[in-house]
């Protein structure tokens, strides 16, 4: 079982069009890539070793599939040890179940929240609000999405389908007043909101990026520093993590901090890494559980070819280069995980809803695949999770009648002697260029946003066999 | 040398003169071309669209049909890439003619050593550099040396020419709306340019890119690149 925010409700195709039609976002969400997209080209292209890097990061990533029981034991094992409490959850209700509960028994009424895709993934905020707790997110654009009573659009930037005159109105709504919509202004309007809820808090959530076997150690990689706050600040801390998140040693972050960085926002290191390992008292929180999710990752797990979905170190990497991304945008994905990540990583995690339709969000163009820095062959696997469909009748008895004819020679030949003779009245009313505008269904489809070429006076078969054979 | 051409089934049917160019060219360069008249689809459009079943009796009768010839060439990326990337994972038996299947940039410039094949023609030309020839073969700039050593080829770079023009095979029916926002903006940069051809590697796309051309009005061709390098005027 699995659920949670990863299941689209609409097919993409459907969700898509609609965000095609909103040219801000289209712009938004252009020069927002491509800058991304070229900070990211600069940072990689300085490190001689960055194949080698990949290759270390997909390496270390897939030993931890390989013996991922053993390094999860290990792991609960240490973190115990330094004085963590180490829960299970299956699924995203029982997750939130179990984050619900800890909060309760803290008898907070508020918990702040740093930047995390595990709890948006379980749809902790939602399950905290109905338990009557508020969950304050405290990494800006989370906290701008949060404001606009939105769902993020990105797996590292939540509000990028917002530009920053859209972001001041936000902010407007909500009583926060920045003097322009210049970004250090509407930060120094965020500050303030914030440092309120971060030194009043006694609960904080959060997430991890890395989680060390070895130590019991976890990570949080981030920019701003509001996650630092989170992760110091309160009495109890709550970090929510994914069970495919292992790392078995220390040094291994060695890889994985030079490669999350460049490729996620593009900068040779980020500001803030956080590391802690247990409680230390007199120090920081006195209270730490760890929530170690499943929701889907084992099913995913026990695919030979979809497994390489789990190595996935959030980067976004792959949405920054996604020409199908960069014209819809996340929303159209139906889950936080959006762009060549999300269309295979929900579908395996959860086979409901409209997520199958999610395989064929692709052109297979294989940018993703390059700009990938644990290698996940993205495209591979799309053709994978295409074999199971959807099948439409009549393209399966297409496909079929294809197969059948092209496999034979005289069948074949005959198939395209019949294509070219039934073009011959079509192309009578064609346009100049032998262009077809308009064609019946399912044909419509190509003619709906380009014309349509025609088959050739003679196949090329029949001209060998004229003038050469 | 003894080259097989694997025309590719949209070649066959849509663009014949793209394959006749192939044969021009090589036999220019001195060179034998057959073309094994048991070739069919290559299987591609089925394999990327979830259809393994169907593609393997392609994939054997390809292997089958081109076995024995010193090298197997393709006037298409995607098609090639089809035979060499995928190939192998789907039959094993397909390794062996498999590494011997080039694209053509692959076999005059690898193979053959030639990137001045003797071709004219004085036009402005932008080359798009196909996603499959691109990422998956890694042709690099094969074709645009190719391009560039043709007499009175005046050769335009393609604003974001890396990027997808959206065609995708069933994408571009599957998908219509967003394919369609991609297309148009390659249209737009091709346009841009100011070329009278845009040329690439695979006549799939350029169907694709040229419909979107002639829908929008604007005065550039799609081109096979096979095509300019056989041009002798």
């Amino acid at each position: 079982m699995s659920g949670g925010h990863i299941v689209a409700r609409r097919p993409f195709p459907v969700a898509a069009r609609a965000e095609l039609g909103d040219a801000q976002l289209r712009a938004n969400l252009r020069k927002a890539t491509h800058t991304i997209r070229d900070k990211r080209l600069r940072v990689v292209g300085e490190v001689p070793d960055w194949e080698a890097l990949r290759q270390a990061g997909a390496a270390i990533k897939d030993d931890v599939l390989a013996r991922l029981p053993e390094l999860l034991e290990q792991f609960e094992a240490a973190a115990t040890a330094a004085g963590a409490t180490v829960h299970w959850a299956r699924d995203a209700a029982e997750a939130c179940a179990v984050v619900t509960g800890l909060v309760r028994d803290t008898g907070a009424a508020e918990v702040v929240k740093v930047k995390s895709m595990a709890t948006q993934e379980i749809g902790l905020n939602e399950a905290l609000e109905a338990a009557g707790i508020a969950a304050v997110e405290t990494d800006l654009a989370e906290l701008i999405v949060q404001l606009a009573g939105d769902t993020p659009s990105h797996i590292l930037v939540p509000a990028i389908h917002y530009n920053r005159a859209q972001i001041r109105e936000i902010f407007s709504r909500n009583g926060l007043s920045a003097r322009t919509d210049d970004p250090p202004a509407l930060a120094e309007a965020a500050r303030r909101h914030l440092r309120a809820k971060f030194l009043s808090a006694r609960v904080g959530i959060s997430g991890a990026n890395f989680a060390v076997a070895e130590s019991g150690t976890l990570v949080v990689v981030e920019s701003e520093g509001n996650g630092r706050m989170c992760l110091t600040l309160p009495e109890t801390l709550i970090s929510v993590v994914g069970i495919e998140k292992i790392l078995p040693t220390f040094r291994d972050l060695e890889v994985f901090l030079q490669l999350l960085p460049r490729s996620s926002t593009g900068e040779r290191m980020n500001p803030y890494t956080s590391l802690w390992t247990g409680v230390t008292p007199g120090d920081g929180p006195q209270t730490l559980h760890i929530v170690l999710v499943d929701n889907g990752r084992t099913e995913t797990l026990a695919d030979s070819v979809g497994r390489q979905a789990l190595r996935c170190i959030r980067c976004s990497a792959c949405l920054n280069v996604c020409p199908v991304y960069e014209r819809v945008g996340g929303h159209a994905y139906g889950s936080v995980y959006p762009g060549p990540i999300g269309a295979i990583l929900s579908p395996q995690m959860s086979g409901e809803g409209a997520n199958r339709t999610l395989p064929y969000a692709s052109t297979l163009c294989g940018a993703c695949y390059d700009a990938c820095p644990v290698r996940i062959n993205i495209p591979e696997v799309l053709v994978h999770l295409r074999q199971t469909g959807p099948h439409p009748p009549a393209e399966r008895a297409a496909m079929r009648a294809l197969s059948w004819a092209m496999r034979d020679r005289r069948r074949y030949t005959a198939a395209l002697r019949a294509a070219r003779r039934g073009a011959a009245p079509i192309r009578l009313v064609a346009g100049r260029r032998g262009a077809v505008r308009h064609l019946p269904w399912p044909l419509s489809k190509w003619t709906s946003t380009r014309d349509a070429p025609l088959p050739a006076k003679q196949t090329f078969r029949e001209w060998w066999a004229h003038e050469r054979a | 040398m003894k080259v097989a051409l694997f025309v590719t089934c949209v070649n066959d049917l849509v663009f014949p003169g793209t394959g006749r160019a192939v044969v021009q060219v090589l036999e220019r360069l001195g060179h034998t071309v057959e073309f094994p008249v048991d070739q069919g689809c290559c299987g591609q459009m089925h394999a990327n669209s979830g259809y393994r079943e169907e593609a393997l009796p392609l994939v054997a009768n390809f292997v089958k049909t081109f076995d024995g010839y010193d090298a197997v060439v393709g006037p298409s990326g995607s098609c090639v890439a089809m035979v060499r990337d995928w190939y192998p994972k789907l039959l094993p038996d397909a390794a062996e003619v498999a590494a011997r299947t080039y694209e053509l940039s692959e076999l005059l410039v690898d193979v053959l050593g030639v990137t001045d094949v003797g071709a004219t023609f004085p036009h402005r030309v932008t080359y798009h550099p196909t996603c499959h020839g691109l990422r998956m073969l890694r042709l690099g700039d094969r074709p645009r040396r190719l391009l560039a050593a043709v007499g009175g080829l005046e050769l335009l770079d393609l604003p974001g020419a890396e990027e997808c023009c959206g065609f995708g095979g069933t994408f571009a029916v599957k998908n219509a709306g967003v394919s369609g926002a991609m297309l148009a903006d390659k249209c737009q940069a091709i346009a841009g340019t100011g070329a009278e051809y845009v040329a690439a590697v695979d006549n799939s796309c350029l169907a694709h890119i040229g419909g979107g051309l002639s829908r929008a009005g604007g005065p550039a061709r799609p081109i096979h690149y096979a095509e300019i390098l056989a041009a002798t005027s």
